[in-house]
């Protein structure tokens, strides 16, 4: 059951939101850029944080809180994170991203008791924390954003992973709402036009659907101006990560993790490029004062697969200990990269082009090839492989990757076995250890040369 | 007696290791004993045991390595396991390899290049099934001393084979041939291979530089050894002191750094 759009409930929302709720953000905003100092900041190792973070937290907070008040107002939808959201956006949808919000709950600690609900309703620890972490969210209510809203319609792009299939037509037998799939053939080695042909016509049959859900008809003006912003943001976010080529690097992978949620969440809005103008600016001043955020950068990581939420800031922190910057991450990137192929005059042959084209839908040579890149354009002196239990697509061929970059390239590489969300798959300890050792081999290895 | 030059000491998690060397790097005295849960206490004692054998400590330099290093506030420095094994097995085999390390808590392959350096490992800290206390738990069961256990497997003529992949899980499975009236050697020799093709799992995942070395508590097993050749095909070198390859590496870097 949907709910319908009230006069009452777009009142409700203009209040809530955009009234009491910019407000409150934004003096919340104001006394977060008057810190300067944050409780468990490494100031010995770390530069302070990107002043940025309180303007991006604030936006990221309104987007929630938009989510709250959105029955009633809007037309609600649940996505994929690699989901082509260019139409719902271009047709007013509020677009909620589950694997954000479920990244949200890991950083903020509270996976385990909110996936435990889905454990207890039947669903295996082995499938993806993010999926056990939304579906338990939905079950029990529970979130730290106060409320999801209920979607109107699911999209689903298997362009991430199989997961998502049976994830969404979890989510669609529960709040009995249609399921757009989109499929998105995996690419060996290049897309065959009949591939982009057949994602496109996908995407053409997907407009009437949801036309009817929104009520309204597509303007192609208007799809053609999100695709534009689409790009524009993305070649932004393109920039910010390019900016860790300088030496020291004046932002580390875990900025970049933190920082990469609008890129995801709010992708066709023009914030978002202002803010990633301004995420610029505060990196080149850094870099003109010669800042780098570890103090003392002795070396360079490349950090590939999803991050360990819950675990963000340790991470930092002890590479950092180690005078260790991980500057790139493969994760990160993968919303960058594809920029070059949005097209505001094509928007559905090239978003079939764009979203048959990320990192997880193509084969693991391909992502070989990108790490080699990176090293390369990043001047790496190692590599961190998190073989990341919930995510099987992604931790596919490391064990072949890590082969390379130690056995044949020369390069230190480390597998760090943990979870993107879920505590219970990790141990501090062990993960220390294996850092440690590898930290020594970087060490040793540099005074071998 | 031989003055004592560096002191390394490895806070494992089954048992607790001090080594002394001299000048020239060579061991010249150890004390080795259970974990105690106490490790501090159990450092101090170690150290008060040094003293009275060696004298004042002031100027030697002692490195700490282990599971527990950290909790050893009074070393100079703190190195892994892992490097350490490496150092330490290394200087008293005097040859780069493959060194597979079987602790209580987790096993390790170590690929040691020129010098002792580690060029990498891999590790096995997730799952009992690959570590010394996997043989402890089952040893247990079946009222074999550990100390014969190696041999008691080997005097089997036939073999079991334990197919669970969990030490609780393979314990049943154990209990239940048992209770099927299957003696006790082939049972033991099965649990030694399945511990084996583990351990050669992880070889595989490094790759294989040959020769093959074995270090750590459960290198005192022979059955470990033997099939651990079966199924390499590579002759397995031990250092004289497996199980003190952790500490007398720590000695040693203790002893170059000074």
């Amino acid at each position: 059951m949907t709910e319908s759009i009230t006069i009452r409930g777009k009142l409700r929302y203009q209040l809530a939101v955009n009234v009491a709720g910019r407000l409150t953000l934004a003096f919340r905003r104001r006394r977060n850029e008057r810190k300067t100092a944050r409780p468990g900041w490494s100031r010995d190792v770390l530069a302070p944080p990107l002043k940025l973070s309180a303007r991006m937290k604030e936006l990221m907070s309104r987007h929630y809180l938009g989510g709250r008040y959105a029955n009633g107002a809007k037309k609600v939808a649940w996505v994929t994170s690699g989901a082509p959201i260019e139409i719902l956006k271009a047709l007013g949808f509020y677009i909620l991203y589950p694997e954000n919000h479920a990244a949200l709950c890991g950083a903020r600690r509270k996976t385990v008791e909110i996936a435990s609900e889905a454990e207890n309703a039947g669903y295996s620890r082995d499938i993806c924390s993010y999926a056990r972490t939304d579906i338990g969210a939905v079950l029990s209510g529970k979130t730290p954003v106060g409320r999801l809203p209920r979607p109107d319609v699911l999209l689903a792009c298997t362009n991430i992973c199989q997961t998502v299939l049976y994830w969404y037509r979890v989510l669609a037998d529960y709040f009995k709402v249609p399921l757009i799939l989109i499929d998105t053939p995996f690419i060996y080695e290049e897309a065959h036009a009949h591939d982009v042909a057949y994602v496109k016509r996908q995407l053409e049959d997907m407009i009437p659907a949801a036309e009817k859900i929104a009520g309204k008809k597509l303007s192609f003006k208007r799809l053609k101006e999100v695709v534009r912003f689409s790009r524009e943001a993305s070649f932004l976010w393109l920039e910010v990560l390019d900016r860790a080529k300088h030496r020291p690097s004046p932002i580390t992978a875990f900025d970049g993790f933190i920082h990469m949620a609008p890129i995801v969440d709010l992708r066709g809005e023009p914030v978002v490029i202002d803010l990633y103008r301004q995420l610029l600016k505060e990196i080149d001043v850094r870099i003109s004062k010669g800042i780098g955020a570890v103090k003392h950068e002795k070396k360079r990581l490349l950090w590939d697969n999803l991050p360990i939420w819950f675990k963000l800031r340790k991470m930092a922190q002890t590479f950092a200990g180690y005078g260790a910057n991980v500057v790139a991450a493969t994760y990160t990137y993968a919303w960058g990269e594809l920029a070059p192929m949005m097209d505001e005059t094509r928007p559905l042959e090239s978003a079939a082009q764009t979203y048959l084209h990320p990192l997880l839908n193509q084969g693991t040579g391909h992502k070989l090839e990108s790490m080699q890149k990176m090293v390369r354009e990043f001047s790496l002196d190692g590599v961190v492989l998190h073989s990341d239990r919930s995510c099987k697509p992604y931790s596919l061929g490391q064990i072949d990757q890590r082969d390379y970059f130690v056995n044949h390239a020369g390069i230190p590489a480390l597998l760090l076995e943990a979870d993107h969300n879920d505590p219970r798959s990790y141990s501090d300890q062990q993960a220390e250890n294996r850092i440690a050792a590898f930290m020594e081999i970087l060490e040793d290895s540099s005074n071998a040369d | 007696m031989k003055a004592l030059a560096a002191l390394g000491i490895d806070v494992g998690s089954s048992t607790c290791k001090i080594v002394g060397v001299d000048e020239s790097g060579e061991l010249i005295w150890h004390l080795l004993e259970q974990a105690d849960p106490r490790a501090e206490d159990q450092v101090q004692r170690f150290l008060k045991a040094a003293e009275q054998k060696f004298g004042p400590l002031k100027a030697v330099p002692f490195v700490a390595t282990g599971y527990g290093r950290k909790l050893v506030k009074d070393a100079a420095k703190n190195i892994t396991e892992i490097s350490c094994h490496a150092k330490g097995v290394y200087h008293e085999l005097q040859k780069p390899g493959t060194l597979v390390d079987i602790g209580g808590q987790d096993s390790k392959v170590i690929v040691i290049g020129a010098g002792g350096r580690v060029v990498d490992f891999a590790m096995n800290d997730k799952c009992a099934a690959g570590t010394g206390r996997f043989l402890e738990n089952t040893a247990g069961r079946l009222h074999v001393p550990l100390e014969a256990l190696g041999k008691t497997a080997l005097s089997a003529d036939r073999e079991e084979t334990i197919s669970s992949t969990c030490t609780v899980f393979a314990e049943s499975e154990i209990i239940s041939l048992v209770a099927h009236g299957v003696a006790v050697e082939p049972i033991l020799k099965g649990l030694h291979r399945s511990l084996v093709s583990r351990i050669v799992a992880m070889i595989r995942s490094v790759g294989l530089v040959s020769p093959l070395m074995l270090s750590g508590g459960v290198a005192r097993n022979e059955a470990m050894r033997k099939l651990l050749e079966e199924e390499t095909g590579e002759k397995v070198h031990l250092p004289q002191y497996p199980q003190l390859m952790g500490a007398y590496g720590a000695a040693l870097i203790g002893l170059k750094n000074g």
